[in-house]
């Protein structure tokens, strides 16, 4: 059997005595578009937050492709295949939307550290970021700085940034969170078509979308995964009607 | 070099027509940088270019941090400073040895002083970016300088090292000794590092370091460790630093303390605010400023750095871009052909201001020199600083200039408002 592409075993995020992650248990199998759902404040943003390197586990771990990665850096772990987005736009305001997507391109094709090559002279980059670009609609504002951008612009081009150094398990976080229902659906076209081959992980409130979109879900509550299955599954699963479905289930 | 450092807007424009524009504007400063001493060659001029020269190599290098890598440094004149020491021991060496390295090459081993110190304590200060790094590089800045009056064998103590410019072995028969010469090595050291600073600009490196700069939590997440930027980074400022403080050691033929001290940092960081950090031509135009207003200042006011703060002061709240800010916000007004709108206001404004400006620096000048100073010399008037006729007069500019000045003001920005939104309505956004 071929190692998941996440695996969290057993993690415990605690800050101080409080206790927001508790014995999380989490697989995601190569290729598949797993969301995880749950109330505010249940830790969807922290499981994030652990699995990509922004903070480390105080107790458990976390294997990407079968390897060990809890305890690395970020970019560590994004040299290793994972990229993710974030919750609240995180883009290079001053940098225009071509420099944006360019730069999460530079390491993955190679140049990593390089001062002695012309930035504008590596075809190879240049043709990946136009292709990115022309993928997230973006390429009439290439020009435009990144803060300038309209929010739907910006989260489009947060998902750009997510992708364009070509990793294979992709996390997105809200990737959806305040636009309108139109802009919803062109996103997730473009979530779906972008995130083809790829492992995806997402976390989303709107459940038309999570339904929509997911292979398998996962349902946290209180920093605990109560349930983990397909939609039809969850839709069915008693505790998670209980807990989160009840009120929300359209 | 009218390349932003933050992006290259390619608006509806032939990339021939930029290339020439691009290759126009850095010819016509060489040129400029050949022909100035020819056509000013008074012996103060030259001195002042020479002094212009090195302040501009030093602004750029102090840009790489500020600029284009978000770091706020309070010390970079150690690496100014110790280039200028590496500098002034190579000489002496290369005279009491023999070694066959002419005086031009010298400023090369300035700027690997400045690296060196750079390569070794640059890793513990780039760790963390923001009030972090400004607080070690103020402290690592004290300590230095503080040390250099300390270690006498290095540094010299007070009296510093000196060196002969014209003890090294000849190069195209130039002794280097007129100072004509001198500004010669100067300028082409200056050609030499803007081209490298300014390439540096358009590698991986420093786009990544402008990312940094915006964001340094997001870099992470796309493969990069912005510690290492921050520190290839700070080791290029740390060597063109060095450059600079070599220039400065063969135009002065000393290097001491005083190369390496907080007032040294001040002034860097100065020319290059005052510029403007997000072009890369700010800090020139920033070096030549400060550069000119030191040299003259100084010559007619006691008080020249009570003026330093108030042009710092009045820049950073009114126009944070700076200098070059203030000229580059014109450039879609230019493109889209509606700057003629705002030229008229401008004018308008123009005279208020002025008057503004007389009261402020008769104010000033009424209490530096009220306790037997010498009489006050303002664009030819004389005033006396004890006379109740200077005070009346420095109160109604100041009043009266200064309301004026405040209405013409706002008609500029309402002109310029007007002109900024056709532009834009015209697709010019830069």
């Amino acid at each position: 059997m071929t190692a998941a592409a996440i695996e969290v075993r057993a993690v415990d995020k605690r800050f101080g005595n409080v206790g927001i992650i508790r014995d999380l248990n989490l697989s995601v199998a190569k290729g598949e578009r797993h969301a995880i759902i749950g109330p505010n404040g249940a830790g969807k943003s922290t499981t994030f937050n652990l699995i990509s390197g922004h903070i480390e586990p105080t107790a458990g771990e976390v294997r990407l492709n079968g390897d060990v990665i809890s305890g690395l850096r970020p970019f560590e772990i994004n040299r290793r295949g994972l990229s993710r987005s974030f919750q609240v736009t995180n883009v290079f305001a001053r940098m225009s939307v071509w420099e944006n997507v360019r730069c999460a391109v530079l390491w993955a094709t190679g140049h990593r550290y390089a001062f002695w090559k012309n930035v504008d002279s590596l075809p190879e980059v240049r043709e990946r970021t136009a292709k990115i670009l022309d993928d997230i609609h973006l390429m009439h504002r290439r020009d435009v700085p990144a803060g300038l951008l309209t929010y739907a612009e910006q989260r489009e081009l947060e998902i750009g940034i997510t992708i364009a150094s070509g990793a294979t398990v992709v996390m997105l976080d809200e990737p959806t969170a305040g636009m309108s229902h139109a802009e919803t659906d062109r996103a997730v076209a473009l979530i779906r078509r972008l995130t083809e081959g790829k492992t995806l992980v997402i976390v989303e409130h709107d459940m038309s979308v999570v339904f929509g979109l997911a292979d398998r879900i996962s349902v946290l509550v209180y920093g605990h995964i109560i349930a983990s299955g397909t939609p039809e599954e969850i839709r069915r699963d008693p505790k998670v009607k209980e807990a989160y479905l009840g009120e929300e289930a359209h | 070099m009218t390349t932003t450092t933050t992006s290259t807007p390619k608006l509806a424009t032939d990339p021939a027509g930029d290339n020439l524009r691009f290759y126009g504007v850095w010819l016509a400063g060489i040129l400029a940088l050949v022909v100035l001493p020819l056509v000013f060659s008074s012996g103060g001029s030259v001195t002042s270019f020479s002094l212009i020269g090195i302040a501009i190599v030093f602004a750029l290098s102090y840009n790489i941090l500020l600029g284009q890598t978000g770091l706020l440094s309070f010390g970079h004149a150690v690496h100014y400073g110790l280039g200028g020491f590496a500098a002034c021991h190579m000489m002496n060496a290369v005279v009491s040895h023999g070694w066959p390295i002419p005086l031009p090459f010298i400023p090369l081993f300035g700027g690997l002083g400045g690296l060196v110190f750079a390569v070794i304590i640059g890793w513990v200060m780039t760790k963390r970016a923001g009030t972090v790094f400004a607080m070690i590089s103020l402290g690592i800045g004290e300590l230095v300088a503080s040390s250099s009056l300390i270690l006498r064998s290095v540094f010299g103590g007070e009296a510093g090292i000196t060196t002969d410019r014209t003890a090294l072995p000849k190069m195209f028969g130039w002794s280097f000794g007129p100072q004509i010469q001198v500004y010669y090595l100067i300028a082409f050291w200056l050609v030499l590092s803007a081209i490298a600073m300014y390439a540096l600009t358009r590698t991986p490196l420093g786009r990544i370091s402008n990312a940094v700069r915006d964001n340094p939590e997001r870099v992470q997440f796309i493969g990069y460790d912005p510690h290492v930027v921050r520190y290839i980074a700070f080791c290029f400022a740390g060597f063109f630093a060095g450059v600079a403080g070599g220039l400065a050691a063969i135009n002065f033929e000393i290097a001491n303390s005083a190369y390496l001290g907080a007032i040294q940092s001040g002034l860097v960081l100065f020319s290059t605010f005052i510029g403007g950090t997000a072009y890369f031509f700010g800090p020139i135009l920033g070096a030549i400023l400060v550069t000119y207003l030191q040299l003259g200042l100084t010559s007619v006011t006691s008080v020249w750095q009570l003026y330093f703060g108030i042009i710092f002061i009045g820049i950073v709240m009114f126009s944070p871009g700076g200098i070059a800010g203030l000229v580059m916000m014109h450039r879609p007004l230019v493109r889209a052909g509606t700057l003629g709108t705002v030229i008229p206001a401008y004018l308008v404004a123009i005279v208020p201001t002025l008057a503004l400006a007389c009261g402020v620096i008769l104010s000033i000048e009424i209490v530096a020199r009220f306790s037997g100073g010498e009489p006050i010399n303002l664009f030819g008037i004389g005033f006396k600083p004890q006379s109740p006729v200077t005070w009346i007069t420095a109160a109604v500019l100041l009043v009266v200039g200064g309301f004026v000045a405040r209405l013409s003001w706002l008609r500029v920005a309402d002109a310029w408002d007007r002109a900024a939104t056709v532009a834009r309505d015209r697709g010019y956004l830069a």
